[in-house]
């Protein structure tokens, strides 16, 4: 038995039913799930950190910045998962050198830097042009010549060119959002194109991907918010907490209803893949899809921020309700990426049979490299507020 | 072993610029007056002669050094049983382990059979229009081949194909598949499969010649594809083929 | 010039500058990339050109007849379809090096039965055995020659080909019937078997000589022949060799 192998001859036991034998390898493992999930939370910081810009909600202001420098961390992330899953990642390159334009994962590239280059990063420099060289003032001679280089050596603080900054901020958010939508969408697309695959063909799964990043974002920045300002001794300004949970319930609703129409639109078609995909659910998602995604992920967080919005309750347990809600949600989120990536691939192709997928714990597909992308953001992020704290204006302006 | 992997990796992107370049000039030389315009390819696949013997199984890992274990296939056969209560089990026949294996009596059978499988070089192929780098591709004389070396093992491809008739080669980590043997029919040979079938339930052809065993076969039979609905148009055609084959 | 320059605000043409420095940088790489790395087209050229030049290892049938009288005699009898390879393996190095490099020739039993072991799955009316009891301790090359396989002598029994309905049969509320009280078996039959074919009950009254309810027969189920179904013919309904009704 080679050892290489040794692994699918364990997979044989798992499999019920028929299935085709070039389907006992799971191909897609749980870096496929990763990815998703980071181009999700990339996107909802995005879309939250927008609101702000094009439609003027002050209450989130304190959270703009925040919310823009953690979309950046993520969308640094985002592609490794994808990279490392390759079997072979030292050819990635060939993606820009030969694109096949009929795919949807070659314009990964192309969407990619887009985002990030026109989008993220533009805005970010926008933003924070004046701080930058209001910082490198009285910066020491390292940070200085950090925050120098970022702000592209510009030195002009003049009225028209803030006002002129304000106004570019503005022009790219309403570029952006539609990018973002695009990004996301775009992910969505990458397995609604697959007319093979039954659970992931569908015109739905763009935009339920759409709102559920929107969904894991908000709460992303939420919970963000509500550990970094304790931490920082400054006080939770609940009136832009109580905004985000209002939004993120709305999204939470919006995400739920596309999710039911899908799932009752399946249901009563009632097409040749419903048994198969019946089973599916019932055997191999029932904990990650039923518990987790829709009880866990949605439903207990819209009745903890329903409960909070029709009673009078007081700030702490508020708090209290929004972080368990937040957190609900993160889990509820990366189950709902996890169902659509592994249970598109526990089914065969011939609607026959199950088989069933073992997460590794080490190894390059593995559990702690897993953890080590969904946690290397974090990092990211701490060093990007090292550099541009997104306080500062705050602080300022009280 | 994950750093040897890494280093090794990681030498084969030094070397690669150079290698492919040297490729792409062994590209020009000659096919041996072997023209693909001139030909077009397909197979079609007799039911009811198969008995089922997997030789075309062993024949196709021989001729073309696919790994041995039972998870990679270019090519295999599928045993039907459709029982007297309407189950319907399925079994995919392992030459080298279960030959005759018979878990059900047979008087609770309705009809039994066995079919063989192998990729349907589609001539709407999902798996061509999925590929990030189009390493996959379909050739001028109808077939659908892999670019080993360009090949970045992403899998979208094997998601793509509705008919499990891919499989990431285990030693070159690209993606693998049937090539209708490319390298035999091009110096005007059968492919594997089709030169051992005791029985000729496999007739091989040039869609484009108007007298060869596949032109009989069209002209005799009822033909049917696998999956019709997804419009992949497969060049492989199957007669007497039962509805509850997928 | 520079009025234009003072008219644009300082952040965007420091952005602006930034952009165009690293698009002219993009391009610079793109450019510096030799032609043949970007080239899809010489990239299939390539992956032709390797599966053209992939080794054959099946030789092919036509090749055998050059050196090996067998191949007459085999291309008369029933393994005429039969091509070498299929019990012998590859042989293409043998061609190439006839002396050194010699095909299989397996005479175990269990190459014969691989394909003639009866299985409820394969197609009725190729010739398979059930090997246990078939002359179980003897090869079958002792009776049989494999390029030229004939039954020993014209089978008697209509179970050495029709085991499956036999097998039935047995079992059924017909089992004491003789397979002759039913059909009429010309003697040629059992030498060209698909050529020749044993008679059918063509008529109900064939049928109602036990079932009618005139008949005199004993402890059959009795129908009337006028009301009971009369636009068909018996067997068009039940199965004779597993009649489903008790």
């Amino acid at each position: 038995m080679n050892p290489v192998n040794e692994h699918l001859y364990e997979m044989l036991k798992q499999v019920s039913g028929y299935i085709y034998p070039n389907e006992v390898e799971f191909h897609w493992s749980i870096l496929i799930v990763v990815y998703p999930y980071l181009t999700g939370l990339v996107a909802g910081a995005f879309i939250l950190a927008s609101l702000v810009k094009v439609f003027k909600v002050k209450q989130l202001q304190p959270v703009y910045r925040l919310s823009m420098l953690t979309a950046l961390s993520f969308m640094i992330i985002a592609p490794l998962p994808l990279q490392l899953h390759l079997g072979h990642f030292e050819r990635s390159y060939e993606i820009f050198l030969t694109p096949n334009f009929t795919s949807a994962m070659a314009m990964f590239g192309f969407v990619y830097a887009w985002y990030l280059m026109v989008v993220i990063l533009l805005e970010i420099w926008f933003t924070y042009r004046r701080d930058l060289i209001r910082w490198a003032e009285t910066d020491k001679p390292v940070m200085k010549f950090i925050h120098r280089a970022l702000a592209l050596f510009s030195k002009d603080t003049s009225e028209e060119g803030e006002r002129f900054d304000m106004k570019a901020v503005k022009f790219i958010t309403i570029i952006g959002i539609p990018s973002a939508f695009m990004l996301h969408g775009y992910v969505g697309f990458i397995f609604g194109s697959i007319k093979a695959n039954p659970w992931w063909s569908s015109v739905l799964i763009p935009i339920v991907f759409l709102f559920s990043a929107i969904v894991s974002g908000i709460a992303l920045v939420m919970l963000l918010y509500m550990v970094v300002t304790p931490l920082r001794g400054e006080k939770i300004e609940i009136a832009c907490v109580d905004k985000m949970a209002s939004f993120l319930f709305i999204a939470v609703i919006i995400d739920f209803s596309l999710e039911m129409l899908d799932f009752i639109h399946r249901l009563y078609q009632s097409e040749e893949s419903i048994k198969i995909l019946s089973d599916l659910v019932m055997n191999r998602l029932f904990i990650s899809l039923g518990i987790i995604q829709v009880l866990l992920g949605m439903i207990v967080p819209l009745v903890l921020i329903l409960f909070i919005k029709l009673f009078r309750v007081d700030e702490e347990l508020r708090k209290l309700f929004y972080f368990l809600a937040a957190i609900l949600i993160q889990m509820g989120i990366f189950a709902t990426r996890w169902n659509v990536v592994m249970g598109g691939q526990m089914f065969s192709k011939s609607f026959r049979g199950l088989t069933a997928y073992k997460l590794e714990i080490g190894g390059m597909e593995g559990l702690f490299m897993t953890l080590a992308l969904l946690i290397a953001p974090f990092f990211i992020l701490a060093l990007l507020i090292k550099i541009l704290p997104p306080w500062e204006q705050q602080s300022a302006q009280s | 072993m994950e750093r040897r992997n890494f280093f090794k990796k990681g030498m084969t992107l030094l070397t690669q610029l150079g290698v492919l370049s040297t490729f792409a000039k062994k590209a020009k030389a000659e096919t041996n007056g072997y023209d693909p315009s001139k030909h077009y390819y397909g197979m079609g696949i007799q039911v009811n002669k198969c008995i089922g013997c997997g030789k075309c199984m062993e024949a196709c890992k021989e001729e073309n050094g696919v790994p041995k274990e039972p998870f990679y296939f270019r090519t295999w056969v599928e045993r039907y049983i459709i029982k007297k209560d309407a189950e319907v089990i399925v079994q995919s026949i392992d030459p080298r382990i279960d030959r005759i294996g018979n878990s059900v009596p047979e008087n609770e059978m309705m009809r039994s059979f066995f079919v063989p499988k192998l990729c349907n070089h589609c001539d709407h192929p999902p798996c061509v229009q999925v590929c990030p780098v189009g390493a996959t591709f379909k050739t001028d004389d109808g077939v659908i081949l892999v670019d080993s070396d360009r090949c970045i093992g992403c899998r979208y491809c094997i998601q793509a194909c509705p008919y499990g008739a891919r499989y990431l080669n285990p030693v070159t980590s690209t993606a693998d598949k049937c090539t209708f043997c490319y390298h035999r029919i091009t110096k005007g040979m059968l492919p594997a499969c089709v030169e051992v079938c005791p029985t000729q339930a496999r007739i091989f052809g040039d869609i484009k010649s108007t007298a060869s065993p596949l032109t009989r076969f069209k002209r005799m039979f009822k033909l049917h594809v696998l999956k019709p609905s997804l419009n992949t148009d497969p060049k492989v055609q199957y007669a007497d083929l039962d509805g509850e084959v997928r | 010039m520079k009025r234009l320059l003072q008219k644009i605000p300082d952040s965007l043409l420091r952005v602006g500058t930034a952009f165009i420095v690293f698009i002219a940088a993009v391009i610079l790489v793109r450019s510096l990339i030799p032609a043949s790395l970007k080239n899809t087209e010489e990239h299939r050229k390539a992956t032709v050109e390797r599966e053209v030049a992939h080794p054959v290892r099946y030789a092919g049938s036509e090749v055998c007849a050059d050196c090996h009288e067998q191949f007459e005699l085999k291309k008369k009898g029933y393994h005429k379809n039969l091509a070498c390879e299929t019990c012998h393996g590859v042989a293409k190095e043998h061609t190439e090096n006839p002396g050194d490099v010699k095909p299989v020739k397996n005479t175990k039993r269990e190459a014969c039965v691989l394909c003639h072991i009866y299985n409820p799955s394969r197609p009725t009316g190729f010739p398979q055995i059930n090997p246990s009891i078939h002359n179980p301790m003897r090869l079958c090359i002792e009776c049989h020659n494999p390029h030229d396989p004939k039954p020993q002598h014209t089978p008697q029994e209509c179970q050495a080909c029709h085991a499956q309905i036999a097998r039935t049969k047995a079992v059924s509320s017909h089992a004491r019937l003789e397979c002759t009280t039913c059909h009429t078996v010309p003697e040629q039959h059992k030498i060209t078997p698909r050529q020749v074919r044993p008679t059918i009950p063509s008529d109900r009254s064939f049928c109602g000589k036990c079932h009618a309810k005139e008949s005199k027969f004993v402890g059959t189920p009795k129908i009337d022949l006028v009301m009971h179904g009369e636009k068909y013919l018996c067997w068009q309904c039940h199965y004779p060799h597993m009649p489903e009704v008790e």
